[in-house]
């Protein structure tokens, strides 16, 4: 069959690091980047008689993510124990919820404003502790051994689980990149997939087209970038639709995927899976949460994106996908309205130099915009300039790069660099009679009808000036010489 | 020379008859002439020392920091002591050393008592003997052939052979009361939560309460002081105040009401005698003034299997921890990781535990969760309904604390069965977390027998006003073991 004649079904259960000081059930920091077994208490080393207390930190992160996703925040939530050994897991059992998790339900809305929009379906999400890290590497640990580094263990994590809702690869990118940033927004996460604080497993199954039941599932555990979610979705799907085109059935069991082969894997088959013998931990008492509670934190939850993205449409004018991109993370939503505040220019004028020229110089520096140096007002200090004439579109391009790597104040780098737009009727006088001197026959062409002609004359006199002429000065006398 | 009891010992240092550093020496004396009780396994004779002349040295200036100042005490070998090894009676922490305190050793040592050992306990506190442990067993001072009773057997042996006046013990299903019952001492479990299981060694987490084993209920009302109150390292901590429980030693019970639960009071499965001198305690209770009337307690048949569902279900998971991999035993030239644990936890743990941990992954396996763990929770929602109902009609409840005088060493051992039916009428308090008291009430062929009386929620008071009240009116307490010939 071709691959049209599949329906691509996933649903995706992301674990992201909660921002909290200190881990879920201990009182030892949350730091990456420390020394090994660094950042751990009796509690995390599961010493004998040591009992776990819950961080209350976490509770109003899930209040947060609860409201944001539109789910509903369980007035009664359960830990629950769920019991295996490993040997980074110091209690041989992990802290979660099972039964009775925090936050039910939800939606996330993927690619707003285009013909692909849609609301993605959220299961539940739920509180756990993660486990440890293992070191294999021979290089570290010796040929025969390895070692076990603590300081993770013990880390709140929320689990968001996604209804079977997503049917594309990219869509599957659309929703994780999504969710990040709703959960950026709201500071529950800093959602950062290199430091393994935001990671994936892909449930991905095939149906044929029209058909309502759902085919058998494989889980691809703990991908961690975006692009190699949807390359190992792909290679999945693939890997499926082969298997059902040769008459065969596609078996239940967690995968692993490669992204060197760009390949998936079987891990370990479904049936000879564990039972984790999950029971409510004697521990813990329930986590109860209350309706002022709620509305507290509902009153300090900040503008969420697509509420944020109609405000730009509607207040400032902006195109849906312009509104789209500067929404998309709010470190750069608040940049751009505050570069807005600081200017009487327009906030489609701010926004066209957010979006063409902050943004490719932010590429290029490979830096986020809150690691740039460059202030919302020295921005708009800049677009001031530019509209004010006295700061050519190119000078100024070449400033918004400085500003970032250095940063600085506009008004000042352009005086250093004498970028300052020369506007003096002598000097550009000057230059342009020396152009038309030198070129007769552009002259005549131009006086002729071409009306193209006039450029190459201002680009001789820009570049005899440096750049730095006023280019609606140049014009003017150019016009007023020829005619 | 037998150490007396908590009262009568601060009375010697309050007159100054004798110090702190006397008092541990006899203690470590009587330890040694008693090393055939088995019922201390470790002592710490210089760092106690040092604690018990400090305590001189406050007493001299005025400093007295309680009633427990400079008392000797002994711990049971599952709560955590820094610097100090906790081995819970098990190979597998033979080699294990506390880097932190348990709330009850801080507050031990704020109230000034001078902590001389360890107790001997079934291994992981897993028994009514004391004879898992590997150390050996413990024995009864009454008649050394038998058992002291367990799982805190050692504490109370200790208590009953005069080495310390008073000791601590955990009672997860009757390890508090069953051996202070059966060596003739005075045994409190508190109300679940009212004192801290941060570093208490956990053999089920819902179950467990550390509280005193002394001679009396007054004195078990100066240690349940001194080791109570809320603590924000244990969830299930309760936040109540907590009162001077001496002061509630009125000696009057007139206008108290005491109930018997018909079902624990049928002939089958218990001793005639056993029953005679509990009904013979109540009658004296009766005479003091109280009220007794029949209640009845519909679910309690079903209580032993719901404690071992539930017990084993959370030990379970509860020693999981025991993996060889941070601390404790772990197996040589292991092959591979799960060789590790295999053998490391096959050598470490004793055949009851092994046994218990078998059970309670059962228990708690896809498929039979809701036949056994659910359900037994469902039962221990029903027995909290009939203690509620009781309570309606009386302010105690009195029942046997075992139902039958210590037996012989060994006589048990190969059937844990009939093992299991020893905390009969000890298992329920724990299910609904009341608090419960063993007195000695009696001797049966010359060995004691204990009453159970179990009180409402947090109402310890009471519990020690009666069993103060019914130690005022008799000298079963009072009664020594004999010395060895």
């Amino acid at each position: 069959m071709s691959r049209d004649g599949y329906e691509v079904v996933i649903g995706l259960e992301v674990h992201t690091h909660l921002a909290t000081e200190s881990k879920l059930f201990s009182p030892a920091p949350v730091r990456y980047g420390d020394p090994p077994n660094h950042d751990v208490s009796p509690v995390d080393l599961a010493l004998p008689g040591v009992l776990p207390v819950l961080n209350e930190q976490v509770i109003d992160l899930a209040i947060r993510f609860g409201l944001a996703i539109h789910g509903e925040v369980n007035r009664r939530s359960i830990f629950a124990r769920k019991n295996y050994f490993y040997p980074d897991l110091p209690k041989g059992y992990q802290i979660s919820q099972f039964e009775e998790p925090v936050i039910i339900g939800g939606y996330v809305e993927i690619n707003p404003g285009d013909d692909g929009s849609r609301r993605i379906g959220l299961t539940r999400a739920h509180l756990e502790e993660d486990a440890g890290k293992s070191i294999h590497d021979a290089a570290v640990a010796g040929a025969d051994d390895s070692l076990i580094d603590l300081n993770r263990a013990g880390v709140p994590l929320l689990e968001i689980v996604s209804e079977p809702d997503l049917r594309s690869s990219e869509e599957a990118g659309a929703y994780l990149r999504a969710l990040r940033s709703i959960l950026r927004y709201i500071g529950v996460s800093h959602g950062d997939m290199e430091k393994g604080q935001f990671r994936c497993d892909a449930n991905v199954s095939l149906r044929p087209r029209g058909e309502e039941q759902l085919g058998t599932r494989t889980e691809t555990k703990n991908i961690n970038s975006f692009s190699n979610v949807e390359a190992a979705i792909d290679a999945e799907v693939e890997r499926q639709a082969e298997i059902l085109d040769d008459g065969g059935d596609v078996v239940q069991a967690t995968m692993a995927f490669d992204p060197v082969t760009r390949r998936t894997r079987v891990l370990r088959l479904k049936e000879n899976s564990d039972d984790y013998r999950y029971f409510p931990d004697p521990d813990l008492v329930p986590l109860v949460i209350s309706e002022a509670q709620i509305e507290q934190v509902r009153g300090s939850l900040p503008e969420l994106p697509a509420a944020k993205r109609v405000r730009f449409q509607e207040d400032h004018g902006l195109a849906e996908g312009d509104a789209a991109i500067l929404t998309a993370s709010r470190m750069l939503a608040d940049f751009y309205e505050e570069a807005v505040g600081a200017t009487s220019q327009s906030a489609t004028t701010v926004a066209k130099w957010v979006l063409r020229d902050l943004l490719r110089a932010l590429k290029i520096r490979e830096c986020e915009i809150e690691d740039a140096k460059v202030t919302p007002a020295s921005l708009a200090a800049l677009i001031d300039l530019v509209e004010a004439g006295r700061l050519t579109v190119k000078s100024a391009q070449e400033l918004v790069a400085e500003l970032v790597a250095e940063g600085g104040d506009p008004v000042a780098l352009m005086s250093e660099r004498g970028l300052e737009a020369v506007s003096d009727a002598g000097l550009i006088g000057s230059a342009v009679d020396e152009a038309i001197d030198a070129h007769p026959e552009v002259v005549s062409s131009f006086q002729e009808g071409d009306q193209k002609a006039i450029n190459f004359l201002m680009g001789r006199v820009m570049q005899k000036t440096q750049g730095k002429a006023n280019p609606g000065r140049v014009r003017e006398l150019l016009l007023e010489k020829l005619s | 020379m037998r150490a007396s009891s908590l009262a009568e010992s601060r009375a010697r240092l309050d007159s100054g008859e004798a110090s702190s550093v006397e008092l541990l020496d006899a203690s470590l004396t009587r330890a040694q002439e008693c090393a055939d009780l088995c019922a201390v396994v470790g002592v710490r004779p210089a760092a106690a020392r040092a604690e018990a002349e400090a305590a001189d040295l406050r007493r001299r200036e005025g400093r007295l920091r309680s009633p427990l100042d400079g008392i000797p005490v002994v711990l049971k070998d599952n709560m955590v002591k820094r610097g100090e090894p906790t081995t819970c009676g098990s190979r597998i922490l033979e080699s294990f050393v506390s880097p932190y305190d348990a709330t009850v050793v801080e507050k031990l040592e704020e109230a000034g008592a001078v902590v001389i050992g360890r107790s001997n306990m079934d291994e992981f506190a897993m028994g009514s003997s004391t004879e898992s442990s590997c150390y050996g067993p413990a024995r009864n001072p009454w008649d050394r052939t038998r058992i002291c009773g367990g799982s805190s057997g050692g504490s109370a042996a200790a208590v009953a052979a005069g080495i310390v006046p008073a000791a601590l013990g955990s009672d997860t299903g009757g390890s508090i009361r069953q051996p202070a019952g059966l060596c003739g001492v005075t045994g409190l479990k508190p109300t679940y939560g009212r004192v801290s299981r941060w570093g208490l060694v956990a053999f089920a987490s819902s179950l467990d309460q550390i509280g005193p084993l002394a001679c009396t209920a007054e004195d078990c009302a100066w240690l349940l002081s001194a080791i109570a109150g809320h603590d924000h390292r244990d969830s299930t901590s309760l936040p109540e105040p907590v009162p001077d429980f001496a002061a509630a030693l009125s000696g009057d019970v007139s206008g108290l009401t005491i109930g018997l639960p018909r079902e624990c009071f049928v002939e089958e499965g218990v001793d005639g005698d056993v029953l005679a001198a509990v009904h013979a305690g109540v009658a004296e209770l009766e005479s003091a003034g109280a009220r007794v009337v029949e209640v009845s307690l519909p679910h309690s048949r079903y209580a032993i299997a719901t404690y071992y569902l539930i017990a084993t279900a959370e030990a379970s998971s509860n020693l999981a921890r025991f993996d060889g991999v941070r601390y404790g035993r772990r197996a040589e030239n292991t092959r591979d990781i799960d060789d590790l644990y295999r053998r490391s936890r096959s050598e470490g743990f004793g055949a009851e535990v092994k046994r218990r941990i078998l059970l309670g992954t059962y228990v708690l396996s896809a498929g039979y969760y809701d036949a056994y763990y659910r359900k037994a929770q469902q039962v221990r929602t029903l027995l909290r309904g009939d203690f509620e109902q009781a309570f309606s009609h009386c302010d105690v409840l009195a029942t046997p604390t075992s139902p039958e005088i210590a037996f012989a060493l060994g006589d048990r051992s190969d059937d844990p069965i009939r093992m299991y039916l020893s905390d009969v009428y000890t298992v329920t308090a724990n299910l609904v977390g009341v608090p419960g008291i063993s007195v000695p009430c009696g001797h049966v062929s010359g060995l004691p027998v204990g009453l159970q009386l179990l009180g409402r929620s947090l109402d310890e008071e009471t519990l020690l006003r009666i069993a103060d009240a019914f130690q005022r009116r008799t000298d079963h307490h009072l009664q020594s073991s004999p010395e060895p010939q």
